[in-house]
C-alpha cells in the first residue's frame, strides 16, 4: 500500500477546534484520488500531512511504508525530497533559477537527475523553448507545466496537488490537468488531489468529500 | 484630515515595529559617531581658544630671545623706557601645571583674567598672597602656594594664570622674562628693537593658535571618520525609509483614490519622517555625548603628548554641539526620503498598488553608470586636481562612487560563482545570493564604507606612527639632550660634556622669513649623527659634503612645497647671502618652514645667537654618569636634561592613547554597519519566504537553509571586504598624499600592514556572522506552519 492514514487528527494552535478528526484513508500505488471540500474543510492540511510537510497530532500516516509520525525535520525532508513530490496552487518555482534549473531541481536534491528525462518532460509540457527563462517570464499555466515537471522529474511514488489549477482559467486548467495526470499514470506514481472543482475530481478513479474536518 | 492621514501613516510604523526601530537606530548611531568626534574637537577647539584668549597668543606681537633663552628685567625696563608697550610674560611649569605670570598694569586689553578698570579685584591679583586664576580641577592639582586660588571656567586647561611676581617667585626665576606682548597702538617715538635690544626678535602674530594649526590634521581626520559613520548610518535610514514607503504604496493608493491630495499627503509624510528624524538626532546627541565622554580623556592625553596641546578631559555641553547634531540627523533624514518622496509625487493614482518586490533591482544600470562615472572623476582628481577642496571631492566622488560600485561588482562575482557551481543546493543558493542583493545592498554599502573608513585610517594612522617613531629615531638620536639657562652654563656644559662623550652638537636656531615665510633656521655641525640618521626625501649628490662646506642648505618639506624650494633653488638666509637647496627632509606635525645650514656658515649669519641647547653622543651605558657629572659639575637641573629613550617612550604611549581612540571608533563604525546588516536581514526574513518555503517543501531542512543563510552573509560580508580593502587603501593614499598635503604642506608616506587588514577582515566577518545569527536561528525555529502558509496564502 502506498498510502495508509489511520483515525489522523490535526489541531492549529489557538484554534477551537480540531481542523481534521480521525482521518483514515489508503491509496495503492498507481491510484488517484480527489479530496474535495469547501474552504477551510481541512484539504491542505490533510495534503501537508501526507507530503510530510506538517505534523498530526494523533494517528498514523504512512507512506511507501515509512510510518512518518516518528520522524524528525531531517527524516521528513528525506522524505520529501525522495518519495513524494507537491504541487502547490501557487506554482512556487524557485525564482532565482530558470526553468532548466528549476526542473532539474528536485531530481538532484534526490541524486535522480536524468537530463534526459527533464528534456522529455519539457518537451511534452511544452516548456522547449522556455527552459532558460525565469519564472517571472512565464504565464500562470507555464509556470505550473514546470512545478509538474519539476515534481515528476525525480519519479516520486506519490504526487500531492494542492488545487494545481485553480489559478488558471478552464481552457488552460484541463490541458494542464491531463497533462499531469497523464504523466503522473506514466510513472505509476499515486496521486492525490485537492481540488473544489466536482468536474475535475469526476474524472479520477476515487472521490472523498471532508466536511468539517471529517471524509464523508 | 491631516490627523486621518497621520493616524494611517503611523499605522504602518505600529505594525512594523522593526523597521521603526531600524530608522532610529541607523540614524541616532550614525548621529552619535559624528556628534562624538564633533564634541572632542569643539572641546579642544574650546581649550585652544581659551590658551589664545587668556595668555594672548596668536593675537599680538611678541618679542623673544634670538636664542631662546630668558629676557633680563633689566632689558624689559629699558625697552619700556625707549617707548614700547610691551607687557612681560613668564611661563614653566610646576607640578605639571602651565603657569602663567602676566602683569596686568601693561597687559594689552584682553589678556590675562584681571584688567585694569576691570570688573576682577585687581589689588588682591597683585598684592601678596596675590590670586591664582585657573580651572577646579587645575588648582587642585597645584601645590600650596600661600596665594588664593580663584576658580576660572574660561581659563585654558592645566594652565594657572597669576601675576609674574608671583609666578618668578613659584618658579624660581626671579628677574626673568620669557617673552613680552607688543601692545597694538605703539608710540611713533619709540627707538628700532635692533638698537635697544639687539638680542631680542620680534615676531608677527600668526592667524590661529600654533596649537590649533598643529592639531588641524588630528582633528580633521577624527572629523573624516565621524563623516563617514554618519553616511553609514544614512545608508540604514535611507534602507529603512525605502523599504517603508514601499511597503505602503497600497496604503497610498487609497489614500489618494478617497481623496486626500497628493501635497497634503506628501506634506505629511515629510512631517512624519522629520518628526522621527528629531527623535532620532536626539537619541544620537545623547548617545553622542555618552561616546565624547568616554574617548575625551584619551584623546586629550594624544593631544597633550603628540602637540603639547592642553585639553580640557572633561565634556561641556555646548548649545552649538547639541543643535548642529539634531540639524545633521534631520537634514541626513532630509537627504534619505527626498527620493522616495519625489518618487511618491511622480507615482500615478492607479500605480499598481502592490509593493514592487523591494528586493528588485534598484535601477542597476543607473547606478553602475554613476559610479564609473564618479570613480572616473576621482581618478581624474588624482591626476589632474589641485587644492583641499578638489581633494575633498576627490574623497567623496571615491567613497560613493565604490559604494555604488558594490552591488553590480558583487552581481557579477555571484553570477560567476553560480556558473562554477555544482549540486542543486549549491546552484540555488548563489542564484538566491544574487537575488538578495538588491535587498542588501544599502546593508552591505554600510559595511563595505566602515570597513572603508576601517582600513583608510587604520592605514593612516599607522603609517603616522611608522614615520613618525622613524623621524624620532632620526631626529632624537643623541642620547642625552641638554638645556643651558645662560652661556655661561652653556660653556659649563661643552666643557663637562666634552671628555665624557662621543659628541657634543649644539642646537643653534633663529627665527627669520624666507620668501616671506616665518622660518626657523638651524645651525648643525658636520656629524655621522645627521649623515647616519637623516632621511631625505629629496637629495642632491654628496649633499652632506656639500653641507659642511657650507656650499648649501637643507629644507623641510613644508618649506619645499609652499614657497617651491626644490633642489638647486636659492633660499636667502640673511642679506645678500643665498645658498642653494641642496635635500628636502621630512619634518612631521611642524606648521612652519625650516631651513638647516652648517654650523659655521650660522655662527658668521647670526654672531649674536649662541647655543644654549645641545645633544650629546654618549656611549651606551654612560648616560647616567654624563648626568651625574653635568649636574653636580656645570650645575644642570635634571628637568634641563632629556633622554632619548624616555623621549621615545612617551611618544610611544602617547600613540597607544592614539589608537585606542581609532580602534574605539573602528570597532562602532563596524558595529553600526552590524546593525544595519541585522535590520536588513530581520526585515528580509519575512519578504523571502515565498523565496525559502519551496526549497523546504521540496526537501532542505530549516536547519539547513538556517546555516545557509548564515554562510550567505558571510560570503557577501567576505566579498565586500574584497572590495573595501582597494577603496580603504585609495582612501589612505588621498588622505596622506592629497589631503594631508594640501591642507598642511607634509606628505606621510604610506605603508600596508597586512595583518591589520586581516584582523579587520576577520572582525567584519563575525559581525556579518553576528548579525545573522539571530534571523538563521529564527528561520531554524520557524514553524512549518509558518511556512506553509507561503501555499495557502494567495499572494
Amino acid at each position: 500500500m502506498l498510502l495508509n492514514l489511520r483515525d489522523v487528527t490535526k489541531t492549529y494552535p489557538g484554534a477551537d477546534a480540531p481542523v481534521l478528526q480521525g482521518i483514515s484513508l489508503d491509496l495503492d500505488a498507481g491510484g488517484m484520488l480527489a479530496l474535495t471540500g469547501e474552504s477551510g474543510s481541512g484539504k491542505s492540511t490533510l495534503l501537508h500531512l501526507m507530503g510530510g510537510l506538517d505534523t498530526a497530532d494523533s494517528g498514523v500516516v504512512a507512506v511507501a511504508g515509512t510510518d512518518l509520525t516518528p520522524l524528525d525535520d531531517r527524516g521528513r525532508a528525506a522524505l520529501r525530497r525522495g518519495t513524494v513530490g507537491v504541487i502547490f496552487q501557487q506554482f512556487n518555482l524557485i525564482p532565482s533559477l530558470n526553468v532548466a534549473a528549476n526542473i532539474a531541481f528536485q531530481a538532484r536534491l534526490a541524486g535522480r537527475h536524468d537530463p534526459d528525462r527533464a528534456q522529455a518532460l519539457a518537451v511534452r509540457l511544452g516548456l522547449a523553448d522556455h527552459l532558460g527563462k525565469y519564472p517571472e517570464q512565464l504565464s500562470g499555466g507555464q509556470q505550473q507545466r514546470v512545478a509538474i515537471a519539476r515534481t515528476l522529474a525525480p519519479h516520486p511514488r506519490l504526487v500531492l496537488a494542492d488545487e494545481p489549477t485553480g489559478n488558471l482559467d478552464e481552457g488552460t486548467a484541463d490541458v494542464v490537468f491531463d497533462l499531469m495526470c497523464e504523466l503522473v499514470a506514466e510513472t505509476g506514481a499515486g496521486l492525490i488531489l485537492v481540488t473544489h472543482s466536482l468536474r475535475l475530481a469526476g474524472r479520477l478513479d476515487r472521490r472523498l468529500h471532508l466536511r468539517a474536518g471529517q471524509l464523508t | 484630515m491631516t490627523r486621518a492621514i497621520l493616524a494611517a501613516l503611523l499605522g504602518h510604523w505600529r505594525r512594523n515595529p522593526l523597521q521603526l526601530i531600524t530608522f532610529l537606530a541607523g540614524l541616532a548611531l550614525g548621529t552619535a559617531l559624528w556628534s562624538g568626534v564633533q564634541a572632542i574637537n569643539a572641546e579642544a577647539r574650546a581649550s585652544y581658544d581659551a590658551a589664545e584668549a587668556t595668555l594672548g597668543e596668536g593675537l599680538f606681537t611678541q618679542i623673544s630671545a634670538t636664542d631662546g633663552g630668558a629676557i633680563a628685567q633689566q632689558t624689559y625696563i629699558a625697552l619700556r623706557r625707549a617707548g614700547w608697550a610691551v607687557s612681560p610674560v613668564v611661563e614653566g611649569e610646576l607640578a605639571g601645571v602651565r603657569i602663567v605670570g602676566i602683569d596686568p598694569l601693561t597687559a594689552p586689553r584682553g589678556v590675562g583674567p584681571v584688567q585694569v578698570g576691570g570688573a576682577a579685584d585687581l589689588a588682591a591679583f597683585l598684592i601678596a598672597p596675590g590670586q591664582i586664576f585657573a580651572t577646579a580641577q587645575t588648582l587642585a592639582n597645584l601645590p600650596d602656594t600661600g596665594a588664593t586660588g580663584v576658580i576660572s571656567p574660561d581659563v585654558a586647561p592645566n594652565t594657572a594664570i597669576m601675576d609674574i611676581g608671583l609666578a618668578q617667585r613659584l618658579l624660581d626665576r626671579a628677574g626673568q622674562i620669557d617673552r613680552l606682548l607688543v601692545a597694538p597702538q605703539q608710540p611713533l617715538t619709540r627707538r628700532p628693537l635692533a638698537e635697544v635690544a639687539p638680542g631680542l626678535v620680534e615676531t608677527a602674530p600668526q592667524q590661529g593658535s600654533d596649537v590649533a594649526r598643529l592639531t588641524d590634521s588630528f582633528h580633521m581626520n577624527l572629523t573624516a571618520f565621524g563623516a563617514l559613520s554618519f553616511v553609514v548610518g544614512l545608508f540604514i535610514v535611507h534602507g529603512a525609509i525605502g523599504l517603508a514607503f514601499e511597503q505602503r504604496r497600497p496604503m497610498v493608493r487609497t489614500l489618494r483614490a478617497l481623496g486626500v491630495p497628493l501635497g497634503r499627503l506628501i506634506g505629511v509624510m515629510a512631517g512624519e519622517l522629520l518628526a522621527l528624524g528629531l527623535v532620532a538626532g536626539l537619541l544620537g546627541v545623547a548617545l553622542g555625548y555618552g561616546v565624547a565622554a568616554a574617548l575625551l580623556p584619551d584623546v586629550a592625553a594624544t593631544l597633550s603628548g603628540l602637540y603639547g596641546a592642553d585639553v580640557s578631559g572633561q565634556l561641556t555641553l555646548r548649545p552649538a554641539w547639541w543643535l548642529s547634531g539634531l540639524a545633521i540627523a534631520v537634514g541626513g533624514t532630509a537627504v534619505a526620503a527626498a527620493g522616495s518622496l519625489w518618487s511618491l509625487s511622480r507615482m500615478p493614482l492607479l500605480a499598481s498598488a502592490q509593493p514592487r518586490a523591494w528586493a528588485s533591482a534598484r535601477g542597476g544600470a543607473g547606478m553602475t553608470t554613476l559610479s564609473a562615472g564618479l570613480l572616473m572623476l576621482a581618478g581624474a582628481i588624482a591626476v589632474w586636481g589641485q587644492g583641499l577642496v578638489a581633494g575633498f571631492v576627490m574623497l567623496g566622488a571615491l567613497l560613493v562612487g565604490g559604494a555604488l560600485a558594490l552591488p553590480p561588482l558583487l552581481t557579477l562575482g555571484l553570477r560567476l560563482a553560480a556558473a562554477r557551481a555544482r549540486g542543486p543546493v549549491a546552484q540555488w543558493f548563489w542564484a538566491d545570493t544574487r537575488q538578495q542583493v538588491p535587498g542588501l545592498s544599502l546593508a552591505l554599502m554600510a559595511l563595505l564604507l566602515a570597513m572603508t573608513a576601517n582600513v583608510g585610517v587604520s592605514t593612516m594612522v599607522s603609517s603616522f606612527r611608522l614615520t613618525f617613531t622613524g623621524f624620532l629615531d632620526q631626529r632624537l638620536a643623541s642620547e642625552l639632550y641638554v638645556s643651558a639657562t645662560d652661556t655661561t652654563q652653556a660653556a659649563a656644559i661643552v666643557a663637562v660634556a666634552g671628555p665624557r662623550t662621543d659628541a657634543v652638537l649644539p642646537i643653534l636656531s633663529v627665527d627669520a622669513l624666507v620668501q616671506g615665510q616665518p622660518v626657523q633656521i638651524y645651525g648643525a655641525r658636520d656629524h655621522a649623527t645627521y649623515r647616519d640618521n637623516w632621511l631625505l626625501l629629496r637629495a642632491a649628490p654628496g649633499v652632506w659634503d656639500a653641507l659642511a662646506r657650507g656650499e648649501g642648505v637643507l629644507v623641510n618639506e613644508q618649506l619645499y612645497r609652499r614657497a617651491g624650494r626644490d633642489l638647486g633653488t636659492l633660499v636667502r638666509i640673511g642679506p645678500g647671502r643665498d645658498l642653494p637647496v641642496l635635500g628636502v627632509y621630512g619634518d612631521y606635525g611642524n606648521p612652519v618652514g625650516q631651513v638647516i645650514v652648517n654650523d659655521r656658515v650660522f655662527a658668521v649669519q647670526f654672531p649674536q645667537v649662541t647655543a644654549l641647547r645641545f645633544g650629546l653622543r654618549i656611549a651606551a651605558g654612560q648616560a647616567d654618569a654624563v648626568r651625574s657629572a653635568l649636574r653636580d659639575q656645570a650645575g644642570v637641573a635634571d628637568s634641563a636634561m632629556i633622554d632619548q629613550a624616555a623621549i621615545k617612550a612617551l611618544s610611544l604611549s602617547v600613540f597607544d592613547r592614539t589608537f585606542t581612540v581609532t580602534t574605539a571608533l573602528n570597532i562602532l563604525t563596524l558595529a553600526v554597519a552590524g546593525f544595519a546588516i541585522l535590520m536588513s536581514l530581520l526585515t528580509l526574513a519575512a519578504m523571502r519566504l515565498p523565496q525559502v518555503a519551496p526549497v523546504w517543501a521540496l526537501g532542505l531542512t530549516r536547519g539547513r537553509l538556517a546555516v545557509l543563510d548564515l554562510v550567505r552573509a558571510v560570503v557577501l560580508a567576505a566579498l565586500t571586504g574584497a572590495l573595501a580593502l582597494p577603496l580603504g587603501l585609495a582612501l589612505a593614499w588621498a588622505l596622506l598624499a592629497v589631503v594631508n598635503v594640501e591642507a598642511f604642506g607634509w606628505r606621510l608616506p604610506m605603508y600596508l600592514f597586512p595583518l591589520d587588514y586581516l584582523r579587520l577582515g576577520v572582525l567584519a566577518l563575525l559581525a556579518a556572522a553576528l548579525a545573522a545569527l539571530w534571523p538563521a536561528w529564527r528561520l531554524s525555529r520557524m514553524p512549518p506552519a509558518q511556512l506553509l502558509g507561503v501555499f495557502r496564502h494567495e499572494r
